[in-house]
């Protein structure tokens, strides 16, 4: 669905990501790990538009790259960013209803509400609160939420478990696992090597900005040597 | 001084202050959805002016068809100094401040220029209107018809702003003032936004330059003393409010009436200049603002 091919991006001449190529199959939960810099959410980032690129990205028959980030959120991909960047000040029925704007005119462009309240029953309590008022878990739920509502083909989550206690990022995996059962695929960067791993189907590894190794996620997690040279475990 | 003068000071007073307000609002919409202060904010009010005076030569139909064709004309002016200079400005390398400042500065003092070339430094004024020289008689008070009918027109351009501001694109404005950056991620092209805003906040002026010309002067240079009252009404309500815009365009109606009427007329512009220096000594993101 998703394929890369020899992508590379630099910020202001320095090297971030050196010609990555992967796939990403229509359905599957893929993972993207590595250490810190490796490069992961500018990965994200090249793909979602919101930095230029070299090499050629592509969803189906579409090439994603020279788009415009708001052009390919049309597309059908969604980033839920490092940092959520939700709007602080609006409430949360506002950011959730937000992310159907561009379908504006289209009758059922709010329909994926009802998904996301049965994802995150704690949106729906808190519709009037502003944003920056939630908690973090909950700040993640609508990031999660709002990218939802833009009904997208590919999700793509930069570490959702950032600064969350573990029975949340439970809760936010397996929410992950019902949205990919749903229909939508998904591109996941993690920290929470474990976690992440055991929610995917394939796995790539990232170090330095290049993808040092790729396979079934069950794989790499039983890979002890991946894990202590490029994972720093 | 009798209460009747008073009273009928402080109507005159609100009726100037509500198209204070609206000038001030269009300066506060762009002001607090992208951070940029359009100093031409003053010779737009000028061009609308002047746009309603050349209809009315033109077609002597009055208000009814002015009103239209100016609020689309400065619609467009909007937009089209957004695209052609501000979103250019925006995307200069280095001094991109300074930059956004002398853009709209130097088109300021271009479009002064152009009036002046147009239509000579005469003062002119739709003095034959159907709102011209009648009033309106209001348990003894005398109200010019042109500025009743102005402070209405204002009042109702508030109310639309205030419409658009709860409709699906007003959430877009909203959100893309809150992170110009992440509205890209849920599809929203944030020029298209801007630019719009920028069509809007020219709109709003453009209703208030019709209404005015009704009953006030305009030559070239008229804007600067309305953009200097539009600054400090926008500084007073809190920068982005429109209903700080609102409060305090009629605020300082208000005060320059009364000032004008206990003080001295000349002085009319002092008791306005206190309050905000006390406003800004007191309660530096004005009276609504969220800075
Ligand atoms: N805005 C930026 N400007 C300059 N350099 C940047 C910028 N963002 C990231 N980098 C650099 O690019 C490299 C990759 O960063 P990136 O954020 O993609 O890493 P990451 O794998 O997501 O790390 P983490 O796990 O800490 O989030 C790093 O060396 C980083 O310093
Ligand atoms: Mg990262």
């Amino acid at each position: 669905m998703l394929r890369l091919e020899g992508v590379s991006a630099a910020y202001r001449g320095l090297p971030a990501l050196r010609g990555i190529s992967l796939e990403v199959p229509a359905g599957a939960i893929v993972a993207v790990v590595g250490a810190n810099g490796a490069g992961k959410s500018t990965l994200l980032k090249a793909i979602a538009g919101l930095l230029p690129v070299s090499g050629r990205i592509a969803l189906d028959e579409t090439r994603l790259d020279r788009m415009a980030a708001w052009r390919v959120a049309r597309h059908g991909v969604a980033l839920v960013p490092e940092g959520r960047r939700l709007f602080p000040r609006l409430p949360v029925e506002d950011n959730l209803r937000l992310g159907a704007y561009a379908r504006r005119g289209q009758p059922d462009r709010f329909a994926p509400l009802s998904l996301v309240f049965d994802l995150f029953p704690r949106l729906q309590e808190r519709l009037a609160q502003r944003a920056e008022t939630l908690s973090g878990g909950e700040q993640q739920m609508l990031a999660i939420g709002r990218a939802l509502m833009t009904q997208p083909r590919l999700l793509m989550l930069d570490e959702p478990s950032q600064g969350l206690m573990p029975r949340l990022v439970d809760d936010i995996l397996a929410a992950v696992v019902r949205i990919r059962a749903g229909g939508v695929t998904v591109l996941l960067v993690e920290q929470r090597l474990a976690e992440a791993l055991s929610i995917a189907d394939h796995a790539h590894v990232l170090q330095t900005g290049r993808v040092v190794m790729s396979g079934p996620a069950a794989a790499i997690a039983a890979d002890s040597a991946v894990r202590r040279a490029y994972l720093g475990l | 001084m009798t209460p009747v003068l008073l009273l009928q000071v402080m109507a005159l007073g609100l009726l100037t202050g509500l198209v204070y307000a609206l000038v001030a609002a269009g300066l506060s919409l762009i002001f607090g959805l992208m951070d940029v202060v359009n100093f031409a904010h003053g010779q737009f009010l000028m061009l609308a002016m002047y746009a309603a005076f050349a209809v009315h030569a033109a077609s002597g139909v009055g208000v009814a068809l002015e009103l239209p064709l100016v609020v689309l004309l400065l619609f467009v002016l909007g937009v089209a100094t957004y695209r052609g200079l501000i979103a250019r400005a925006l995307g200069v390398a280095t001094n991109r401040g300074m930059v956004q400042i002398f853009v709209t500065f130097g088109l300021g003092i271009f479009l002064t220029g152009a009036a002046q070339f147009v239509f000579g430094g005469d003062f002119r004024s739709i003095g034959d209107g159907m709102l011209a020289n009648r009033s309106l008689i209001l348990h003894g008070l005398h109200l010019p018809l042109a500025q009743v009918a102005a402070a209405v027109v204002c009042l109702l351009a508030f109310a639309a702003l205030a419409l658009i501001s709860r409709t699906e694109f007003g959430r877009a404005l909203a959100a893309t003032r809150e992170d110009r950056e992440a509205v890209a991620l849920i599809g929203i092209d944030r020029n298209r936004i801007f630019a719009l805003g920028w069509g809007l906040g020219c709109a709003a002026v453009g209703v208030a330059g019709v209404m005015l010309v009704q009953f006030y002067y305009v030559s070239p240079n008229v804007g600067a003393d309305f953009a200097l009252i539009a600054y400090v009404t926008v500084a007073l309500g809190g920068f982005g409010s429109l209903l700080g815009a609102l409060v305090a365009g009629i605020l300082i109606g208000e005060v320059e009436a009364l000032t004008a009427l206990l003080l001295e007329p000349s002085l009319k512009q002092v008791g306005m200049f206190a309050i905000y220096l006390a406003v800004l000594m007191l309660r530096p993101r004005g009276l609504f603002g969220r800075l």
